[in-house]
Formats: C-alpha cells, structure tokens, sequence
C-alpha cells in the first residue's frame, strides 16, 4: 500500500490545508490580522449552536457506530450460518448489543433536547454566562456520548463478528466471546454517565 | 484497523470459508477410512461426512483415480462459488491462486503440443482451475513461435513469459527449467501483491509464500544433483522470496550433496526439523515439507480478517484429497503397512 502521506484524502487535506494559508496569509498581509480573533468568534456565537450541534453529534455519531456494529457482524453472521444454521437465533444478541448504542444515543439526545428553550435576546443585549455554559457543556457532552458510542459500536462489532465464527466452530466457545462483548459495551455506558453529569448542571437559556 | 472495513466486501465469504473448514476430514474420519477393507467401505464412509454422495453415480467397481477426480470437481465447485462471490481484491487474490494450476497447464499443452498429442485428451487432463478462456488456442499453435506469441498475448501467464522467457527459450530449454522459471516469477509476483495488502494478509500469506520459496530452493538443489543442471542455471531457478534468501541461496547454490544442503538449511531455527530424519524413518522429506505446510495453513484461521485463509482452505483440502488417494491406493492394493502415512490435518 502506498504511504499514507501520498494518497487520495491526503491531498485533500494538503489542499484544504494551502487554502487556509492562503486565506490567513492574505488577512495577514492586508494588515487585517485582527480580524482572526479566536475571542470574538466564541463570543459571536450563538450558544444555540453549540448546543444544537452537540444533540446532532450524541445521536449521528452513536448511530454511526451502531450501523459499523451491525454490518462487520452481520456479514459474518450470515456466512457462518450457512454451514451452521444452530447459530442464527443466539448470535442476534451480539446485534442486540449493537442495536443498544444507538438507543443510547436516542435517549440522550431526547435528554439534551429537553434542555433547550426558545429564549429570545433582545437588539444590543448579550448572552449572559449561564448561556454560554449551557451551550458548550451541551456540546462537549454530546461530543463525548457520540465518539464514545462510535467506538462501542465498533468494538461490539468486530467482536460479535468472531463470536459468529467461534460460534459455528465450536458452541461452547459462544458464551466465552460474549462476555468480552459484554466488556466492549460497558464502555457505551461509560460515555452515557459522563455525558449525564455533564449536563446535569445546565439551565435553561435565561436572558438575564 | 483490518477489521473495520473487511467485513464490507469480504465477511460472507470468509464466514463461509471457515464453515467449509469444519467440513475438512478430521482424526476421527481418517481413523475409520484406515479400517476399510474395499474401495466400497470407503464410499459409504466418505457419505457420512461433508463428501455425502459425491460417488453415487459412479458404475463399481470404483478406481482410486476416480475417487480423487470426483473430489477435485467438489473442491473447484467450492472454489468458483467463492469466485463468483468475490470483488477486488479479493478477487484478484483468488486469481493469483489460480496461475500456479495455469502454469502447470500450460506446460501440459506446450508439451503436448510439440509432441503432436491429441488436443481433446489433452484438455482434458487440464487441471479445471486452471483453465482460462483462451487456453484452447494453445492447442491449434503448430510451431513453437507461434505458441509463443499466442501463450503471450492470449493468457494470463504473459507478464511471466514476458519477463524470463524468449521463444528461443521455449525451444532450447528443458521443459522443467521453464516451468520453474515461470513459477519463481509467479511466486515472487504472488509475494508482492500480499505485501501490497497490508497486515495481516501480509504477515499471514508471507510467512506462507516464504516456505514455499524455501521448500521450492531445497527442492531444486537436491533434484539437481548429478544431473547437467550447471550450478549457474540452478541459481536463475531459485525464488527470491524466501527466508534462505539471499545468503542460503547463494550457499546452496554451490553445494554438491545433501550435506552442505543441511548445514546451510540449519541456520534456520524452523527448518533444521526437515533434515533430522532418524535412519531408515518412514517420514521422507517430502512428507515433512507438507507437514509444515499443514502447520502454516491451520495457523491461518488462527487470525481473522485476512485473505490467508481462502489459500489455507483450498491446501488443506487439497493434502485432504492426496490423503484419500493414498489411502484408496493402500486398500486397493491389498498394502495396509503404510496406510498410516497420510497427512494428519485436525
């Protein structure tokens, strides 16, 4: 295999990475530097954007991460059977497993959208601290149940993808393998708790 | 990181392999096929295991030679299923498998057709994997400089003709010397693309591909002994793939008898077992490579995700069938001393 430093998506992040010298050369330059200010960016923001954006990540990414379960374990699954029809109904639950995470992204999304609410800002007012806090643990939180969901997603299925192969060598291995399933997807939960502490403190969106 | 995106072309197929290797005849099976008295008691013990019925249309009295066409056939049905299945490069790969068995064909034809066989006969004693679809023009070539351009333009083998071979050569050689020349281009071209697909297939198919090439250079150098074979041509034959590459290569490359093979051989932790026969052992070297290859190929589907165990797979039935054969061969003649030399698998 080629190097990576010489494929296809390589360039395009050395593309990606030019036109942003580009641009901060010539705001440089036209004695615009200034105008890269990192401070007003995050003041300028709207804290709704964070916060949205964090519901949208908790519950694409844990669903990104169910699907990639699902299908390294399906294929295998349906393979296997093929030689060993015994093993259809009991290897499910290694889908099962994979199913839970994106449950678990539904529900903590639902629970970070029952956070927010429709606050309006009146003309030359700003937010006050609690927003901006609001905003960003949403985000952050919804960041960390999404990757860690992903991630889950992922290891439930590569394992329950061997758990379908052992399963059709030799059955007595089958309860082995899906306790190391049963570890792979503690680790959903992991990010689930750290996310529900993260937002436990948030209030609502407040003008005052 | 192989397992994250395997499975999107290549899961099927790899579950399916593996359900077909817990078909392969196992202790058990062996023991009771070693306990038949006629080619009839190993029919209907064949039909109990994955074989099933596989001989049912066949007239008795059975031949051996039948047994192992007949289980051939179920191996390539096997093979072509997975053919079908398969994308790049995946599919490639199979291909790559398929040129060892066009090699031998090929020559089978040039052979043949040199001798002015009969093109039927021919053809059909052609090795079904490696049939190809040009592979009859072969047969219709009258001189050598006509085969040569069509085996160049019309089959698969042309970058190995291209590289080794001018159709001076197809005249001139010993028609071994050409095929091991072709197959040490095959292997070393075989042992690139494993190491272009990454780990694990690399590690896997290398360590696999590495003893072919050193059991092919063992074998070239003993097979050499007192024949013409300078010392010179013996090195072009030699595969550059190898563990013994390139000191033990060079070394054995000037060794006259089986000593020197042995000494050189030695430096290799796993190799020196192939030269401690006892004497008068029932294990010939031969029978210690296939051991080893054996070993390499169950090692295999120790690991998943990689394309090794397609090439384990066919390996392993293939010694399955040499060991069927054997056994047959050893009922039908009425020799039950060495039945017990086949290839144990699982």
């Amino acid at each position: 295999m080629s190097s990576y430093y010489a494929s296809k998506t390589a360039f395009l992040f050395y593309l990606a990475g030019i036109f942003a010298l580009i641009v901060f050369l010539d705001l440089v330059f036209t004695g615009n530097g200034v105008q890269f200010d990192v401070g007003r960016f995050l003041t300028d923001t709207s804290p709704y954007m964070w916060a949205l954006l964090g519901v949208g990540f908790t519950i694409g990414l844990s669903v990104v991460g169910a699907a990639w379960g699902i299908f390294i374990t399906g294929t295998s699954l349906i393979g296997a059977a093929v030689k060993a029809p015994r093993i259809r109904t009991k290897n499910l639950i290694s889908i099962i497993f994979c199913e839970v995470v994106a449950i678990y992204g539904l529900i903590m999304a639902i629970v970070f959208s029952s956070k927010l609410n429709d606050a309006e800002l009146a003309d030359g007012e700003v937010w006050p601290k609690s927003a901006y806090f609001s905003g960003y643990a949403l985000f952050w939180s919804g960041l960390t149940v999404g990757v860690a969901n992903l991630c889950c997603g992922v290891a439930v299925g590569i394992t329950g993808s061997t758990c379908a192969i052992a399963d059709a060598a030799d059955p007595q291995l089958f309860v082995k393998v899906l306790v190391i399933e049963i570890f792979g997807s503690i680790i959903g939960l992991f990010g689930l708790i750290i996310g529900l502490l993260m937002t436990s403190k948030v209030r609502e969106f407040d003008t005052k | 990181m192989e397992a994250l995106f395997f499975n999107v072309e290549n899961g099927y197929l790899e579950a399916i392999v593996r359900g077909f290797k817990s078909g392969i005849l196992t202790s058990n099976h062996y023991l009771n096929l070693t306990q038949c008295e006629t080619l009839e008691d190993l029919k209907l013990q064949l039909a109990s295991t994955d074989y099933g019925n596989f001989l049912q249309n066949e007239p008795s009295p059975i031949a051996t030679t039948t047994i192992a066409e007949k289980a051939r056939e179920k191996l390539v049905a096997e093979f072509n299923y997975i053919r079908a299945n398969a994308v790049k490069p995946l599919a490639t790969f199979l291909d790559y498998i398929t040129y060892a068995y066009m090699i031998d064909n090929v020559i089978l034809l040039i052979t043949g057709t040199l001798h002015e066989r009969d093109t039927n006969d021919l053809l059909e004693r052609c090795h079904p994997l490696g049939m190809f679809d040009t592979i009859a023009a072969l047969c219709v070539a009258t001189n050598v400089q006509e085969l040569y351009s069509t085996v160049l333009v019309d089959s698969p083998l042309a970058p190995y003709f291209e590289k080794c071979l001018s159709a001076h050569d197809l005249d001139e050689m010993n028609i071994e010397i050409i095929r091991n020349t072709l197959y040490k281009a095959y292997l070393e071209d075989f042992y690139n693309y494993c190491q272009m697909l990454g780990s694990p297939t690399s590690e896997v198919m290398g360590e696999i591909l590495q003893f072919e090439a050193d059991r092919r250079v063992i074998n070239i150098t003993i097979n050499s002994f007192n024949t013409e074979l300078s010392k010179d041509d013996r090195a072009k034959l030699y595969p550059t793939c190898g563990k013994l590459y390139p000191d033990g290569t060079a070394k054995l490359s000037k060794s006259d008898d089986i000593d020197q093979v042995r000494m050189v051989v030695e430096t290799d932790a796993q190799y020196r077992q192939f030269f401690d026969l006892p004497v008068g052992a029932e294990r010939s070297l031969e029978d210690k490579f296939f051991e080893y290859e054996v070993f390499l190929n169950k090692k295999s589907f120790l690991r998943q995700f990689h394309f090794g165990v397609f090439y384990s797979y066919l390996k392993l039935r293939e010694q399955e069938i040499r060991n069927i054969v054997w056994i047959a061969e050893c009922i039908a003649q009425h020799q039950k001393e060495r039945i017990n030399n086949y290839i144990p698998i699982f």
